[in-house]
């Protein structure tokens, strides 16, 4: 039965919005149950991890990316197809050393922060968007390619907008 | 749809994160299955919120869980209730022969004991989308044989119809 008076919403939006939203009800939780930002962070990191162990599967079942050959290959994978099937956005990549094994992925436009104003007060040192770093460690864990460290800074204080920065040493 | 899979995975590892940092016993069981209801509360409610920003006022409390089982429904779990009965004095049941969230765990009644974890969240969604239409309820779920489920959901007091405020 049509109803004219309905404007269609768009579902592929909303269906996003579900994720984003999720991941801030999530936080929020995860606020009220620890009181160090650290412990947070922590948190978020081992689940991202989680869940990056078991993306990296249907990404590869999705994409049918060959063998990659370098490190800086592996990174402008994960940037140009990887965030964009997942959460529809291309972070461009920079190098940071002349070795070529660290690079920064820079997401201008950050999709978990949509609905986020700012951090709530006296949690300056939470890194909102710590699942990302999680689940690309457990994802690279996967395929055998081993990084040493992984850590995401976010510069520009207020949430509206991030400016976020993830940055990854490839051992 | 990609982002499907993001969903499942991220929901799949909250309740596993809530069930870890909690003892064995009933208190705290029923303590891990508030917590995930309210997420999804809070969820349903901003999720209904943009969903309905632009369509047409529901006629009534049948309307308004139509939508919820078609729409709503078939934009988060990409397919519709297969189900719905109610007794049209405040009591509703959908069912989901198929549902989502239990489909990757089991056919039938292996793993019946922890299906109930994984559906905490979503009668919070429930509950919360419901909440924002102006219908305070009251959401359980129960499995008798995965993947399929009933939801069901009771009202509490009156319907509050945008008609009725002045």
């Amino acid at each position: 039965m049509s109803c004219p008076t309905h404007r269609r919403p768009e579902y592929r939006k909303i269906n996003k919005d579900l994720f984003v939203l999720t991941y801030g009800a999530l936080v929020a939780q995860l606020c009220k149950d620890y009181e160090k930002d650290e412990d947070v962070n922590k948190y978020l990191d081992k689940m991202g991890y989680g869940i990056g162990t078991r993306l990296v599967e249907d990404f590869l079942a999705r994409s049918c990316v060959g063998r990659c050959h370098s490190y800086s290959e592996i990174t402008d994978i994960i940037a140009q197809v990887a965030f964009k099937m997942y959460l529809g956005i291309t972070p461009s990549v920079t190098c940071n050393n002349s070795s070529r094994n660290e690079f920064s992925l820079i997401l201008d436009k950050n999709p978990l922060v949509e609905f986020v104003e700012e951090l709530p007060a006296g949690r300056s040192s939470l890194c909102y968007c710590n699942l990302l770093c999680g689940i690309i460690r457990g994802a690279l864990e996967m395929t055998h390619t081993t990084e040493l460290t992984h850590n995401q800074t976010i510069s520009g204080g207020h949430s509206k907008g991030p400016f976020v920065q993830e940055q990854a040493y490839f051992y | 749809m990609a982002d499907e899979a993001l969903f499942l995975l991220l929901h799949n590892e909250m309740v596993s994160g809530v069930y870890k940092s909690a003892e064995q016993g009933e208190v705290e069981n029923g303590r891990c299955i508030t917590k995930l209801e309210n997420m999804g509360f809070r969820v349903g409610q901003g999720l209904i919120e943009r969903f309905t920003k632009d369509t047409a006022r529901f006629k009534d409390e049948l309307d308004i869980m139509k939508f919820i089982c078609k729409d709503f429904w078939t934009t988060v779990f990409k397919k519709q209730i297969d189900n719905l009965r109610t007794n049209h004095q405040g009591i509703y049941v959908l069912q989901d022969n198929k549902f989502r969230l239990l489909t990757q765990m089991s056919a039938g009644k292996q793993y019946l004991e922890h299906a109930s974890k994984y559906l905490a969240f979503t009668c919070g969604l429930i509950r919360g989308g419901l909440s924002n239409l102006g219908i305070k309820s009251i959401v359980t779920a129960e499995v008798s044989s995965m993947p399929a489920c009933k939801f069901q959901g009771q009202r509490v007091g009156n319907w509050i119809s945008p008609a009725n405020i002045h």
